[in-house]
């Protein structure tokens, strides 16, 4: 039975995790980015979030969460084939139309957070085929899954809102396709500043509200389980945040903006496994180590590494996502202030079920990003010539420029 | 006539332009400009990672005056833009050898 105080929270829910997108990650990615690129970032975001839309519809949704079979789910639903306006999703007390849209706002914004890799040298054709693909290949058999009823959740995987669904299939596919594209000119070394850190911290902050309805919403119902996973995702932020900034105030002599929201951003990704299963005290220890971690972690890829994972998507997202998943484990127990396991499943074994999902999500997704990179690569190309490259992608590619202050011409 | 050419830290252009209106000074134009020199230039840290600020910003200031006018201006100028730290600018000084007010078209001196 439809209930209405739960379907107005998803509905809220779906707006939240809409703005996460569009704007907020446009707007935290376009920011560190140069200012000849801004719009290319903020097109990619917005053109996967209408292409996901009518794939999701068309499809995805589908495969997703519709069929039994536990790898990939059926097409009985495709084009919303059979999907009635007063019908009941399948175990809530929400209209399907209502979680048809909730969940296509994961969808979107999963294939968005791989942006982070490859923006400033991408071509445009290739960003829409990759995103695409990678949208059927990998999100869609990997909620399935996870949260459709597939073999994952079969076997007890915890993931409350995408730990392993959304940040470790981003994280990893992101560093597959930095590796692939290759580095922009002039990286590691003779890289130009982000190019308006007040944009990353707008675009953060966004992004911290929109997560309330990515992990509360995630409960699925207004009540108990909604209101303690919106605790513990805001408590996890903040203690991320100050977790980053004083690690570079002790490093560098100064707290910086642009480092203290990666921190929210990191201590947010690790918290969404977790949310629905761990109490304040998990919070706490998700928001240390995740901060720490994610900053290692992006010390690492960049600079040991020298892999252009241009703006972290594997340090903060995949590392935090993968981290939040192994660490539900131990923290969800009751004597931390969380859930409690089932009947007959431990800690230690509740652990290893963890590290099943997400070494074979990693490596599906891994392998499958390798694969469709390749295909977009022999389809249309994947870099820009290096003369683009060094111009921009907004002029070359879109016909636009960001900032056009002073004499910026006149119609004809 | 004479152009002086003056490059100063941002934040000192509120004294110098009160310093300047003290003597008299009737007009002067300033752009935002970016240059090295003793300063070289200042790391900034984005995510742990170092990036090298090769220019700094700084104003310059564009001030045409008079022949006995210069040493005057000069020295209102160095009072009001030193902090004594390096990074405090330069003046130059050039000839001028002709100004018009586009608006009545006066030349030399009158036009100043």
């Amino acid at each position: 039975m439809i209930n209405g105080a739960d379907t107005a929270w998803i509905l809220t829910s779906t707006v939240l995790v809409l703005f996460m997108t569009l704007p907020g990650l446009a707007l935290f990615y376009a920011g560190l980015v140069r200012a000849k690129n801004i719009l290319s970032v903020l097109m990619h975001c917005l053109a996967i979030a209408c292409l996901v839309t009518v794939l999701w519809f068309a499809g995805a949704y589908s495969l997703a969460f519709v069929g039994t079979n536990p790898w990939i789910g059926d097409l009985s639903q495709a084009f919303l084939f059979g999907v009635e306006r007063g019908a009941v999703h399948p175990g809530t007390t929400i209209p399907d139309t209502v979680y048809i849209m909730f969940q296509m706002t994961f969808a979107i914004i999963t294939p968005a957070l791989i942006v982070g890799a490859y923006v400033e040298r991408i071509k445009f054709s290739a960003v829409l085929l990759f995103s695409g693909l990678w949208l059927i290949v990998v999100y869609a058999p990997v909620t399935h899954w996870v949260w459709g009823g597939g073999w994952l959740a079969i076997m007890g995987a915890k993931d409350y809102a995408g730990g392993i669904v959304v940040h470790t299939t981003a994280g990893i596919s992101a560093l597959i396709v930095a590796i692939a594209l290759g580095k922009r000119d002039g990286f590691p070394r003779h890289l130009p500043p982000p190019h308006a850190s007040w944009m990353v911290m707008v675009g953060a902050c966004m992004l911290w509200v929109g997560w309330f309805g990515f992990n509360a919403g995630s409960a699925l119902t207004a009540g108990a389980d909604a209101g303690m996973a919106m605790l513990v995702t805001h408590m996890a932020a903040a203690i991320a945040s100050l977790t980053w900034m004083a690690i570079e105030w002790a490093r560098f002599g100064k707290p910086s903006v642009v480092g203290m929201v990666t921190g929210t951003i990191a201590g947010l990704a690790t918290i969404t496994p977790a949310s629905g299963f761990v109490g304040p005290l998990g919070a706490v220890v998700i928001g240390v180590v995740s901060g720490a971690f994610c900053y290692a972690m992006v010390q690492v890829v960049k600079q040991r590494m020298i892999i252009d994972d241009s703006l972290d998507v594997f340090a903060v997202h995949g590392v935090g996502g993968m981290t939040g998943t192994l660490l539900t484990a131990p923290l969800m127990d009751a004597a931390f202030g969380g859930v409690g396991f089932a009947e007959g499943v431990t800690a230690g074994s509740q652990f290893v079920v963890q590290v099943i999902g997400v070494g074979s999500v990693a490596i599906w997704s891994g392998v499958a990003s390798f694969v469709l990179i390749k295909i977009t690569q022999a389809l249309v190309g994947l870099r820009v010539v290096p003369e683009i490259e060094t111009q921009g992608l907004d002029l070359t590619t879109h016909g636009e420029s960001g900032y056009n202050v002073a004499m910026g011409g006149s119609t004809q | 006539m004479k152009l002086i050419i003056a490059i100063i830290q941002p934040y000192k252009m509120d004294a110098v332009r009160e310093a300047l209106t003290e003597i008299s000074v009737s007009g002067l134009t300033v752009s935002e400009v970016r240059g090295y020199g003793r300063q070289r230039g200042h790391t900034e840290v984005y995510r742990g990672a170092e990036y090298t600020i090769n220019y700094v910003p700084k104003l310059k200031l564009e001030i045409a005056v008079d022949d006995d006018k210069v040493d005057e201006v000069v020295d209102a100028v160095t009072r009001a833009a030193r902090t004594g730290k390096v990074g405090d600018g330069k003046i130059f000084v050039i000839d001028l050898d002709a100004v018009t007010r586009i608006r009545t078209g006066e030349t030399g001196v009158q036009a100043l």
